[in-house]
């Protein structure tokens, strides 16, 4: 049974990574995780310098999903090198880091800091609906996404996944965009924006007022997504949004996706990871399918 | 460290102490000997559209029942499924969570001295990560027996029991109640502190908050512990430090992964931490508990 993928000449042994953020750099899961175990560890959004994130309350929990404004808070580039990507190489898996900045120049120094680490993808975060200036603000406009794309291209020695946001009219023409510029990948989606008010209090639950929707909730709307995206565009794609099951991930991938990413339910369920993997595989053995990739987009 | 676990495990005895406050004891969590004063569980809800677990501290510790205690507030939909358990169901928990109170056993690395003539004392020394630089207490109790101030409003008092039953030396409880639903009274009386009693409205013992009936009563101490609303631990924070008194403090925030990869938790820090190297640190992960100086309390 084969359950090695590829994406842009990178191959993982499963499916099955995690979504950026919801995992930190897997440190603290692996205590609960076994790390070998999965396809790729994607990591926290990073940037140039450390940032704060936001004020608290940071999440909300809505029904079947939940509400996130973090802000973006990470350590900074020097620290991800210097501790999470040697933690992560003690371990027999792939390396997605997700990478963050308030302008062009900001992400373009993380990847060039990136240049010469054992980094396997670089998954460009363009469309973090929780910061004011940068994410979002690159995703929504096709002429940016193109334009990004390509300076970072420009700059990357790893292949580069540009992660799309939900929050457009057509996704479509965010993925044609980032394919103009050079993308080798796409993921989606990021968390769709939201709010929540607290009726007794008559004041938002969120600092931030408003948050992402990730989670079982969003599922559906993602899954369309990732459907249309790997049906306009001929990149390979990394679906998530609302993954908790083996169910859920191979619906991702006969839609389209070549690889899922596991994010809210980690939450959850810290082995959510482990669960969806052994799942397909399960599923590969009842249904006698000989190699994952016969299921990828499979569904027309 | 002990290792995090995620478990089913069975809801044991259960009831209710007062309007509201429901005690459980979880059984065969497998962790309940790892556990220690001032750490907390997640308790995941029936109801899946209720994805979060909720943080819930460990009110007791049955180390040789291999038993945890919990006593709860039903504040929203997730408590109150909870409180409608009954003996012998299974309930997803994960822990043993977060860093509990530090005091003189059961806290891995802690530098500073462990004994002083032959007595214990509290001495909060340095954690690991350098995260307090409070230094070793002076201990001025009699015979250099170090003297506890417990302090916990309305719904932060359950974990200070755990605490009460394993701190050495003397120890007086300051509890803060909305009204004579004293709840755990009796239990910190048993566990051996002087209890004081502070209310909002006055039915019971000091009429007004715990650091009123604190000077009211003319407590003194070598460390103080505490957990409570902001207001009140913001309250303990300033007469910590008026009276020079080391002061730790359990806090509460939203919390999503309740292990420290998510950063949904962080409380604001005097210093960069050394974890986030921003001025942060996750309750979940560095706390609950921290020492006065090291956070800032807003809001
Ligand atoms: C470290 C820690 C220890 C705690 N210990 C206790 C305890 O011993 N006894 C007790 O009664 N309560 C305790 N709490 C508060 C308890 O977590 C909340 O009352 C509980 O989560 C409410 O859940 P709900 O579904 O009933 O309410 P809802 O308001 O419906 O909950 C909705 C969401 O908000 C979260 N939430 C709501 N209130 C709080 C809060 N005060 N703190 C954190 N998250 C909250 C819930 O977890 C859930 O994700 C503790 C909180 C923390 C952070
Ligand atoms: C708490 C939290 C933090 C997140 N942080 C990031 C991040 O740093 N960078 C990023 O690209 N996406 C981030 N995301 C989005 C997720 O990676 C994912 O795209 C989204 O949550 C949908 O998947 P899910 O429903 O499985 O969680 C975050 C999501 C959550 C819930
Ligand atoms: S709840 Fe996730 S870091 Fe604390």
């Amino acid at each position: 049974m084969k359950t090695n993928v590829t994406i842009a000449g990178v191959e993982f042994k499963n499916p099955v990574t995690t979504a950026s953020g919801t995992f930190g750099s897997g440190m603290e899961y692996s205590e609960l995780v076994d790390l070998n175990r999965l396809g790729a560890v994607t990591t926290k959004g990073v940037a140039n310098v450390p940032w704060e994130g936001n004020p608290t309350p940071r999440v909300a929990e809505t029904y079947g999903g939940m509400l996130n404004a973090i802000g973006l808070q990470n350590p900074g580039i020097d620290v991800l090198l210097s501790r999470d990507i040697p933690f992560l190489k003690q371990y027999d898996t792939k390396i997605i880091v997700n990478v963050c900045g308030r302008s062009t120049k900001d992400y373009v120094e993380v990847v060039e800091r990136l240049f010469d680490a054992p980094v396997d993808l670089l998954e460009i975060n363009i469309s973090c609906p929780n910061v004011k200036e940068g994410g979002i603000a690159f995703g929504q406009d096709p002429k940016m996404v193109e334009e990004i794309t390509a300076e970072i291209k420009r700059h990357a020695k790893q292949p580069v996944v540009m992660k799309l946001s939900p929050n457009v009219t057509d996704i479509t023409k965010m993925a044609k965009a980032a394919q103009a510029g050079g993308a080798d990948a796409l993921s989606l989606i990021n968390t769709l924006t939201g709010m929540k008010i607290d009726i007794k209090k008559r004041a938002f639950l969120l600092a931030n007022k408003t948050g992402g929707l990730s989670g079982p909730a969003v599922k559906p709307v993602a899954l369309r997504m990732v459907y249309q995206v790997a049906n306009a565009v001929g990149l390979p794609v990394i679906g998530m949004g609302g993954i908790a099951t083996a169910e859920d991930a191979l619906e991702f991938i006969m839609a389209g996706a070549s690889m899922v990413a596991v994010g809210t339910a980690n939450f959850f369920n810290p082995r959510a990871t482990l669960d969806v993997i052994e799942g397909i595989e399960a599923y590969m053995r009842d249904n006698q399918v000989g190699d994952v990739n016969e299921l990828i987009g499979c569904v027309k | 460290m002990a290792e995090t676990r995620k478990v089913t495990a069975r809801v044991g005895e259960v009831s209710v102490l007062a309007p509201g406050i429901c005690s459980m004891w979880i059984e065969g969590t497998g962790f309940a000997q790892d556990a220690v004063p001032g750490q907390f569980i997640s308790v995941y809800c029936e109801d899946k559209s209720k994805l979060l677990p909720r943080p819930i501290s460990i009110c007791e510790i049955d180390a040789a029942g291999g038993r945890l205690r919990i006593v709860y507030r039903i504040a929203g939909a997730g408590t109150e499924e909870l409180s409608r358990r009954k003996t012998g169901e299974a309930v997803e928990v994960m822990g043993p969570l977060g860093n509990g109170y530090m005091i003189n056993k059961g806290v891995d690395h802690v530098e500073g001295e462990e004994e002083r003539g032959g007595q214990a004392v509290l001495c909060p020394g340095t954690a690991p990560d350098g995260r307090a630089d409070t230094g070793k207490c002076s201990v001025t109790g009699a015979g250099g027996k170090g003297h506890a101030i417990l302090i916990g409003g309305g719904i932060g008092i359950p974990p200070l029991l755990a605490l009460a039953k394993e701190l050495p030396g003397g120890k007086t409880a300051v509890l803060g109640y909305r009204d004579n639903n004293t709840f755990l009274k009796e239990e910190f009386e048993a566990a051996g502190c002087q209890v004081v009693i502070a209310t909002d409205d006055g039915s019971v013992g000091y009429h007004g908050n715990v650091i009123d009936a604190i000077r009211a009563q003319g407590v003194q101490g070598d460390m103080i512990f505490s957990c409570g609303p902001t207001p009140m631990q913001r309250g303990v924070k300033a007469y910590a430090k008026e009276q020079g008194i080391p002061a730790q403090l359990s806090l509460e925030e939203r919390m999503a992964c309740g292990i420290g990869a998510c950063l949904a938790c962080v409380c604001a820090s005097a210093r960069p931490d050394a974890h986030s190297h921003v001025h942060n640190k996750r309750v979940c992960k560095d706390g609950p508990v921290f020492f006065a100086e090291e956070i800032e309390l807003q809001g």
